[in-house]
Formats: C-alpha cells, structure tokens, sequence
C-alpha cells in the first residue's frame, strides 16, 4: 500500500521532470553502506539469517525431534545424527532447530510485544510531556524499581500454569468464539509476559528522542504549516526516532532469549515435551560430565545466534548514528 | 495606534513562561516575561525589522503573533481576524495566511524527506492539488527561490546551507501566505551567502506583496531589508521608526549604543566612528529593573527614570520611543 504510493510518486516524478531530476540519497540508504563495511555485523547479520532458516525450515531438513529410540541411548555425533542423541534416543539435531524456532519466536514476539508498547508509551509521554510525561515516567521508574528477575518469574508462574488458561479458555467460549488455548499457549503467556518488563527501556529511549525532536525547527515548521498532530507525529517524528529504535530492537532480540533460556534452565520457562536452547542445555548440563555434546551443540546455537544479534545490533548502530560511533 | 490600512495589528501582547517548581502540584516561583506589552502596526506589504540582542524576545515575539506560543495577553488582528482567540482546527486552517522562516536551515528541515515531500506536504495541506499536477507545483516553487528543480528528489543533507534555507523559503512560500516571520534567517549562513538570501527575501516580498517580519540581531543587514525598525529591549520595544531614519538618527540611548557598534564600510569613517559601549549585561527578564528597564545601563539616566516605565514620546511623524529624555538628549537638527 504504502510502497504503492511511492512508486506512483515517483512515476509522477519522472514524467514531470524526465531530463534531470536527480536520485538523492536518503539516511536510510546512507546507513546501508556504512553497515555493509562493518564487515563484523555483516557477518552475523547473515548467520542471524541462517539460523533463523534452519529453525523456520527445521521440518524439513530434521527427523522429528520427538521420536525416541532407546537402542540410541545418548549416542555421540555420528554420520546418522549429526549432533548425537539425548538420554530418551531423539536426535539432538533436531532439537537443536525446533528449540531454536522456540527461542528465536520468544526473543522476537517478546521484542515485538516490548517495541509496540514502549513506541506508542515513549511517543505519548514525550509528545505530550508536562504532567502527563511526570506521571508516566514514574510509573516506569517504578516498575524500573522492581527486581525484575524475581518479576519474571512470578509472571511466568503465575501464566504457565494449566488453571489460568482454563479461565482464559472460559472467558473465550462465553464470547462464542469456537476455539481454545492449548498448551502451547503458555509459551505465548511467557513471552507477552518478557515483553511487559522488556518494553522500559524502549519507553525511555523514545520519549527522550521524542522530547528533543519536539523541540526540532523542523517539527515546529510543519506546527506552523498546520500539520495535525497525527501526521506530525507518524511523519516527521517517528521515522526519526527508528534508527535507535531499530538498533535497541536488534539488541533487545538477544537479551530476551537469554532471558528465555536462563527461566528454561530453571524450569520455569518452556516446558517439555516441547524444547528452547534454553531446556536443552538444562538437559544437556545435567549429564554433561559422561555425554559433553548434548551441552556443547546447544550451548554453541545459543551463543553464536547471541554474538550475531549483538555484532548486528553493534553495526546498526554505528551505521545509523555515525556521530555516536566516533569516540 | 489602530490605522485604517493596518494588515497585522498587535495590541498590548504578552507572553509570560511561569517558573515553576514541584511534581505535579506546581508552584510558581517567578515569572519570564518574555514579552511584554508590544504594540506594532504593519501596513500590507510592509517589511518590519526587528532588532534587539539575544534574549530581548524578539523570536518569541514571532512565535506568539505566528501563535506557536499561545499569548498570555492581547490580540493580533491579521486581515481583521484575531488570531490569538483561535483553537485547533481553525488555527490549523488559518496558518495557510502567515508563515515561518527559521534561523538554522539544518533543524528545520526533515532529514528524512526528500525536497518533494517537504514541498509537496507543505502544498496539499491546505488545498487540494490533483496527484498529477504536484511535480510541476513543486518545480515551480523550488525555480521562484532560484533552485533547479532538478534537486527535488534529493534530500535536505545533500545541500548547501544557503540552498536549504531557499528550500525553507520555498516550503514558507508553498501555502501563498500574506505574512512572513523570519526569525533570523540569514545569522546561521556565511556572510557571502547572507547577502544573497536577502536580495531573495526582497525580490519575494515585492514580487508576491508579503508582508513581512525581519528578525534579526545585526543592524546592517536589517537596514537592506526593512521599511522600518523596531528596536527591543528586554520584552518591549523602545523605539520605532522608518529603516533609513533610525540609522541616521537613532532617537533612543539604546538605539544611539546599537548603531554606534555596526562597523562603517568605509576605513576613512571607520576611524573616527564613535562607539558608545554599554556597562553591564542585559538585565535577567526574570526579575527586570524598577522604573525604566534599561536605565541601569543609560547613559543619560536620572533619577525619574527609576520610578515608571516611559510611555512612548513621539519625535517626528512616525518616530517613537520610549524615553523621557527624547527631545533633551536628541535636540532638533
């Protein structure tokens, strides 16, 4: 739709002034070479890519990581599976992608759920500021003030449990609609719950973008065009504040599945059959003294996925402020 | 001092910013009176210069009649409706009629849109243009500010500040407004530039009858442009008069300091031009000197000047200012 605009735009453009009119360079493209010399987060840029393909396509390259064969008791890493078997004979392979699919969907979904509340938050107290900036920067502060480990878990116990979703499920048959949460809705439960305590920060990085940006000529240029308020905000505010935006998502991503997997290796997290990096390399640390792959090959997925995010995030970054970079 | 042919008319404006302290029940400590208590009448098509050192509220002055501050008190009449009585979509509606040019050309731009966007948002918000038809709006625009309008895809970084502040120009001009506020639109430019937006400014002014607000700290470059020059000091203004007069004869102790500090292209002249060097700093608007504002500096103060502020005196025919002592320290030639 929005892209449909442009390309009529620039149509409209070209027949107008068909000699001359030159292409600019926009910031967005500007910042796309920088990050393309970062040779580093170019580098775990495309290994993000990668192992996001492996885990989205994990159904057809892995055998199903659920099939237990006790004649292959925690085999080592063999030609038939590649990363060994676990203690109940699964293929460790396969675990490895399909936990991968459920650590990267909770870091994504818990991101995705921090950056809609902390953007439509951070925008409203900046934008608004006075009073109501005070009230709901404290109410921040406060939840800031909470020990947001201990937060996390009560969270998680309080969603992962089977007698909530009954009272979900209730409350959705009354409404006549003709589905019910199974148990896999509890992993959704856990990560909208991430995303509630991961959106702070978020909020606080855009409500101080957007007090100084209000305080920019050119916001107070398009006031004095009469621009409404919307418009002002969705044009010339918030494509300006997307580059911290961007780069505080991508690092957000990492920290959120180390989250994950630290509440899965307490068991608090995902809960088996079903498997994250996270209960995997609780599995794999308990034996890891006679059977070291079955901590090794997860431990490896977790770490280099995490490295990758955060090169990505380190690239971003300076591609987008390349002011801030230069210290 | 209403006028059958006054096109802006302001009437006793002011603007005060309260200080104040303490979350959510807040006390107020004390007051900025950044603007208070102006009186100016422009005729239409007029150029009014607006001096005054940094601080004196010449730019919230603009801000307030262009309504981006909401006055404390008084009206601004703009072609018989005042302004200051407008809310939300009716003062959206009436921005069409006066516009801003801004000081620095790298902040009033949006980095992230192309010229044709800034131009053509700038266009549509108050008429309805065809999809068609836009292109050639926006080239029009972009020639009468004396930019190619092979530049139209680009954005505000790839130029020069001299071009940007034409395309600031150009974005003030697209809603066709009858009054313009600079706010100092040469002083972030080079000086080779300076002289090159200012012969823009008047082509513009004469061409389109703008009429037309020059704020502006440096003298000799409001001197080119304006009819007449207000002079202000600390929230008001101290003396009026035509450009070319007040120049020549500047009426007020203020003005006289002003003048005296603009150099004269002339070494022969230069030598011997006289400064009058004034003691002290501005005074805090926070809490402004009894009596006479600017008598703690004066040169020619006594002792009246401590106890009321002096009401306009009235000199020749469309020369004020506001000092007891106008006609003793300024005798007929």
């Amino acid at each position: 739709m929005l892209e449909l605009e442009a390309v009529k735009q620039a149509k409209a453009l070209e027949s107008a002034t068909p000699e001359t009119a030159e292409a600019g360079s926009s910031l967005w493209r500007d910042a796309w070479h920088r990050l393309l010399k970062n040779k580093l987060s170019v580098v775990g840029g495309v290994i993000v890519i990668i192992v996001t393909l492996l885990c989205a396509f994990a159904g057809v390259i892995a055998p199903d990581p659920n099939s237990q064969d006790l004649a292959l008791y925690a085999s080592a890493p063999s030609h038939a599976h590649w990363f060994g078997t676990d203690t109940l004979g699964r293929d460790l392979f396969a675990r490895v992608l399909f936990g991968g699919r459920i650590s990267l969907a909770v870091g994504m979904v818990a991101t995705l759920v921090a950056l809609c509340i902390g953007v439509v938050y951070g925008t409203i107290s900046g934008y608004y500021g006075g009073n109501v900036d005070a009230v709901m920067m404290r109410i921040v502060d406060i939840i800031y003030a909470l020990p947001f480990t201990i937060f996390v878990i009560l969270l998680s116990v309080f969603f992962n449990n089977d007698e909530t979703r009954a009272r979900i499920n209730h409350v959705i048959h009354a409404t006549g609609l003709k589905f019910s949460l199974g148990s896999e809705f509890n992993i959704v439960l856990l990560f909208a719950a991430i995303g509630a305590v991961e959106w702070l920060t978020m909020a606080r990085i855009v409500r101080g973008q957007v007090r100084s940006l209000r305080k920019m000529d050119f916001v107070e240029a398009a006031e004095a065009l009469g621009i409404r308020p919307q418009r002002i905000i969705f044009r010339h505010m918030i494509p300006n504040v997307l580059g911290p935006i961007i780069v505080y998502t991508t690092l957000t991503i990492p920290s959120v599945m180390l989250l994950e997997a630290f509440l899965s290796f307490l068991g608090l997290g995902v809960q088996p059959p079903n498997a994250s990096w996270g209960v995997l390399i609780g599995e794999g640390a308990k034996s890891m003294e006679e059977f070291p792959w079955l901590l090794t090959y997860p431990g490896l997925a977790l770490s280099i996925t995490l490295f990758s995010f955060n090169f990505l995030g380190d690239g971003l970054r300076d591609a987008l402020d390349p002011r801030a970079s230069k210290d | 001092m209403p006028t059958a042919d006054a096109f802006l008319e302001v009437t006793d404006l002011k603007t005060h910013f309260p200080i104040e302290k303490g979350f959510l029940v807040k006390k107020r400590v004390g007051t900025v009176k950044a603007v208070d208590g102006i009186d100016l009448t422009l005729a239409q098509g007029e150029v009014l210069g607006l001096v005054g050192e940094s601080g004196c509220g010449k730019s919230t002055l603009g801000r307030t009649i262009l309504q981006l501050i909401p006055p404390t008190e008084g009206t601004v009449v703009l072609a018989g409706r005042n302004l200051a009585g407008l809310r939300g979509g009716d003062l959206r509606r009436a921005r069409a009629d006066f516009q801003m040019i801004f000081q620095d050309p790298y902040a009033s731009l949006n980095p992230r849109m192309t010229v044709y966007d800034t131009l053509a948002e700038a266009i549509s918000t108050h008429k309805n243009i065809p999809r068609g038809e836009m292109p050639r709006r926006v080239s029009e625009l972009l020639s009468r500010v004396g930019l190619s309008p092979r530049f139209i895809r680009k954005y505000p970084h790839e130029f020069s500040g001299g071009q940007r502040q034409r395309i600031a120009i150009a974005r003030a001009l697209a809603v066709e407004p009858k009054l313009i506020i600079a706010d100092e639109p040469v002083s972030a430019l080079d000086v080779s530039i300076q002289a090159q937006i200012i012969n823009l400014l008047i082509k513009l002014t004469r061409e389109m009858g703008l009429t037309m607000i020059f704020i502006s700290h440096d003298l000799s470059v409001v001197k080119h442009i304006s009819d007449r020059i207000a002079v202000m000091y600390l929230g008001r203004i101290v003396e009026i008069g035509p450009s070319v007069e007040v120049f020549e004869k500047p009426l007020h102790p203020y003005t006289k300091a002003l003048v005296s500090a603009v150099p004269i292209p002339d070494p022969a002249r230069e030598r011997h031009r006289k400064r009058i060097i004034l003691s002290g700093d501005p005074p805090s608007p926070v809490n402004p000197p009894m009596g006479c504002t600017f008598h703690p500096r004066c040169p020619y103060m006594i002792e009246e000047c401590r106890a009321a502020y002096p009401p306009f005196v009235d000199y020749t025919p469309g020369r004020r200012a506001t000092c007891i002592r106008l006609h003793e320290i300024n005798p007929p030639a």
